[in-house]
């Protein structure tokens, strides 16, 4: 294991990943070991941690010989402390000398589907824990049904207290087969399993001696390696840019551009749509066409911060100048000509209900994606899937941590795509039109009930 | 297994630093698909992103502005948003009146340069009204709280910046990009929106207001390489300088006029800078010898310290000394 140290800085890429289990797993456990061994706990927060570890008694816990409770390092709220429990998804960050990390630590027990979703929607790759005395549980299952619905590109099953079990193969061995089986039930494909020990750290960042009949590379050198969304998605997504603004400054140029006459002269007319590139890439000399309105142009300028850019990619921010003067606002998409079709007004979605407020056939909605934010209503629930046999069931209502489908009719057109195939253009929010509260997650549908994409397949 | 910690100094390489500069987007790459952006290009991007949507949804926000390196990184990421136009909100400072002096003059000369409008909200006024009254230890963080939240209802700002990072503290570790605060400016850890991909939801009622993070998921390191990479100009506390300073809670404090030293601290001068530029009274100095930027990227890469545990004597209240302030209104 080397730390940031060898390698230029420079080349270092942003990897996000999230964690997800059941209760007393061991979830934040690995979290801190992947902090620990990793170097990113700084002295003072450990020796904050070791105080309090020695005030509550932890040590010679199962016959370990640690000294420090790892779940102190992450279990940050007072109540969470208290209670000996995550409440809230946090954030936490590390680097080794090939990635910046971002790790998104999900609790596993209550309203798990909620915080497994809100860390899924961002992650590059999903760390689900198993815990090695127990095995598969329904809980696994649904996991990891909420991480393929959710096209999570990665997915690595950790299968801790391996060291409970004196690290039997066989143990591990059935463990993965059953895995293996309720992933291909699910539909995922390529599941790494990974046999670690969280509080002795055995394969979490460096490999282990006590498993010598496991041969692939430690946890963490997994997440070193593993493609990002971006990787995946670059070449084979269509540019999609929903613009965020329109930049016109008029007078009110930016000071130091005011004071040079001749470029406040050539800015005055200036004007340009700034936004984040969603997906795929575009070039200067590029056309675009403009959804929903469907008018066309070409892309004579990509500037971003006084420096002209031949070509931008996701998820790059810049701003687009256009051949054309034409009507376009914020909650507009540019897209590549060509790779659109018809922008509806009906949506079908997989609706992840985040909210303890169910949702009912009839409700009138907001529903915001991309930049744009629309009124929606809600003409019928579908169904509700049955998350341990991942069917459909018939359901008129969804109430908190529910994944049900649902028909929306939108106050005007939105260029939704299907996020099987988009991940970035497929999703959007549900929005209460009354207290402005998330409702929930939507995950748009070609058709109710399809989910045949195998797009992530390698 | 140990827990004990080694820490190995990072060999970067000798300065001047490699080129930082994104290579995304130059034409002179080969080929369409090998485009990699590094994490700070990522980072960078994503906080545009941010400062941009809560321009386009938000009536009237402000920047939360002190002089700080996190603020003056956001402002800057913010000049970079709206380019060629200016940054198109005021900044707000919460003035402790324990600030270092050199801190107000940059802030002031920042302002001036770009253009913008500056809101103060003073602490002092507060005490000298009789409205708050000065803590025994004589810190003055924790009350900025009041003339903040006075400052946003007076002046009916919806949506307020803050350089806030969740690497920073445990309780800012939960914090979302967009925080919902009420009329209190209260903060609700357990009751959260919850933030998905890159969708961030604004939507706020009368009296309530937003404060929006865009540096979230920036480490130390990570801003410190960014201001070395973008060249951006910092008060020269942040440098190694010779000063007059005393030892007390294992922090080098400056002597200053809110600062003095008991009679059984020792003065001396050593060579020190300053990690955090916060109220005098309770902000450390570190020893030092970082007099560049990139000796200080090489110093924060292999320091054993938090930011905020070297200097921050607020934070070593309690072990929930944050997650208590942002429940009361902080940032």
């Amino acid at each position: 294991m080397s730390t940031i140290t060898e390698a230029p800085l420079a080349q270092s890429t942003l990897f996000r990943f999230a964690t997800a289990g059941s209760v007393d797993d061991g979830k934040s456990t690995l979290v801190g070991r992947l902090l620990h061994d990793s170097k990113a706990i700084l002295a003072d927060t450990l020796d904050a941690v070791t105080r309090t570890s020695a005030d509550r008694g932890f040590g010679g816990e199962n016959g370990s010989t640690q000294k420090i409770d790892l779940a102190l390092l992450t279990d940050g709220l007072r109540a969470e402390r208290e209670q000996g429990i995550t409440i809230d998804v946090a954030y936490r960050y590390f680097a080794t000398d090939r990635r910046s990390f971002i790790l998104a630590d999900c609790p596993g027990h209550v309203q798990y589907t909620k915080n497994t979703v809100t860390g899924a929607s961002t992650a590059d790759a999903v760390v689900v824990l198993i815990d090695a005395r127990k095995g598969v549980l329904e809980q696994t299952r649904r996991h990891l049904s909420v991480l393929r619905l959710l096209r999570v590109p990665n997915v690595l099953v950790a299968v801790n207290k391996i060291d409970l079990v004196d690290y039997s193969e066989d143990v591990f061995r059935t463990i993965e087969a059953d895995l293996q089986k309720v992933a291909a039930e699910v539909g995922l494909n390529d599941v790494v399993v990974v046999p670690v020990s969280a509080l002795e750290g055995d394969n979490v960042v460096d490999p282990s001696t006590h498993t010598p009949w496991y041969t692939g590379p430690s946890l963490l050198a997994i997440l070193e390696t593993l493609p990002t969304t971006d990787d995946l998605e670059r070449g084979l997504e269509p540019f999609r840019f929903p613009v965020q603004l329109v930049v016109r400054p008029q007078g009110a140029l930016a000071p130091e551009l005011k004071e040079a006459d001749d470029a406040g002269a050539s800015f005055r007319d200036y004007r340009a749509y700034a936004g984040q590139v969603a997906s795929g890439a575009v070039s200067v000399g590029e056309s675009i066409t403009v959804l929903p309105s469907g008018r066309t142009a070409t892309v004579v300028g990509i500037d971003f911060a006084g420096r002209s850019l031949e070509r931008a990619v996701a998820p790059q921010s810049v701003s687009l100048r256009l051949s054309e003067e034409i009507d376009i606002a914020r909650g507009d998409v540019i897209a590549a000509t060509g790779t659109f079709g018809e922008v509806g007004q009906d949506v079908y979605a997989e609706l992840c209900w985040l909210s303890a407020k169910p949702l009912r056939e009839g409700a009138k909605v907001l529903i915001k994606h991309g930049s744009k934010t629309v009124q929606g209503l809600v003409r019928a629930v579908s169904g509700k899937l049955n998350l341990d046999t991942f069917a459909l069931e018939p359901a008129s209502s969804l109430a908190l941590n529910d994944i049900g489908a649902a028909q929306i009719r939108l106050a005007s057109p939105l260029p939704v795509e299907s996020y099987a195939r988009h991940r970035r253009t497929g999703a959007f929010l549900v929005i209460d039109a009354q207290d402005g509260n998330t409702l929930a997650a939507g995950l748009v549908n070609d058709h109710p009930g399809d989910h045949e994409d195998e797009r992530y397949v390698i | 297994m140990s827990t004990q910690i080694t820490e190995t100094p990072p060999a970067l390489d000798p300065q001047p630093l490699p080129d930082l500069a994104s290579s995304a987007g130059d034409p002179s790459r080969p080929g369409p698909h090998v485009e990699t952006l590094n994490s700070l290009d990522i980072l960078e991007s994503e906080a545009i992103h941010i400062i941009r949507e809560v321009v386009a949804e938000f009536e009237r926000p402000a920047l939360l502005f002190s002089g700080g390196k996190d603020s003056v990184l956001m402002l800057h990421l913010a000049t970079k948003a709206f380019w060629p136009g200016k940054v198109p909100f005021p900044v707000l400072h919460v003035d402790t009146g324990h600030n270092f002096p050199e801190v107000i003059e940059f802030r002031d000369r920042t302002v001036e340069k770009l253009g913008l409008r500056l809101e103060v909200g003073s602490v002092q006024d507060f005490i000298d009204s009789g409205e708050l009254t000065e803590r025994a230890d004589g810190t003055r963080n924790p009350l900025q709280t009041v003339p903040l939240l006075d400052a946003i209802a007076r002046n009916r700002f919806d949506a307020v910046f803050g350089g806030g990072r969740r690497d920073e503290d445990k309780a800012r570790a939960k914090e979302r990009i967009l925080s919902l605060r009420d009329e209190f400016g209260q903060w609700d850890p357990r009751n959260q929106r919850p933030e998905l991909w890159n969708l961030y939801n604004g939507r706020h009622t009368v009296g309530q207001h937003v404060r929006a993070f865009p540096i979230s998921n920036w480490t130390e390191l990570d801003v410190w390489r960014y201001i070395a990479r973008e060249n951006i100009e910092l008060p020269h506390l942040y440098y190694a300088h010779e000063r007059e300073v005393f030892e007390r809670d294992g922090m080098w404090r400056a002597v200053g006029e809110v600062s003095k030293p008991r009679p059984d601290e020792k003065v001396i001068i050593k060579q020190v800078r300053y990690r955090t530029v916060g109220d005098m009274s309770c902000t450390g100095a570190v020893a030092s010898d970082a007099t560049t930027v990139h000796d200080v990227v090489r110093e924060v890469a292999a320091s054993t310290l938090t930011e905020r545990g070297a200097t921050r004597a607020d934070d070593r209240i309690s072990e929930a000394a944050m997650e208590d302030r942002k429940k009361d209104g902080y940032f």
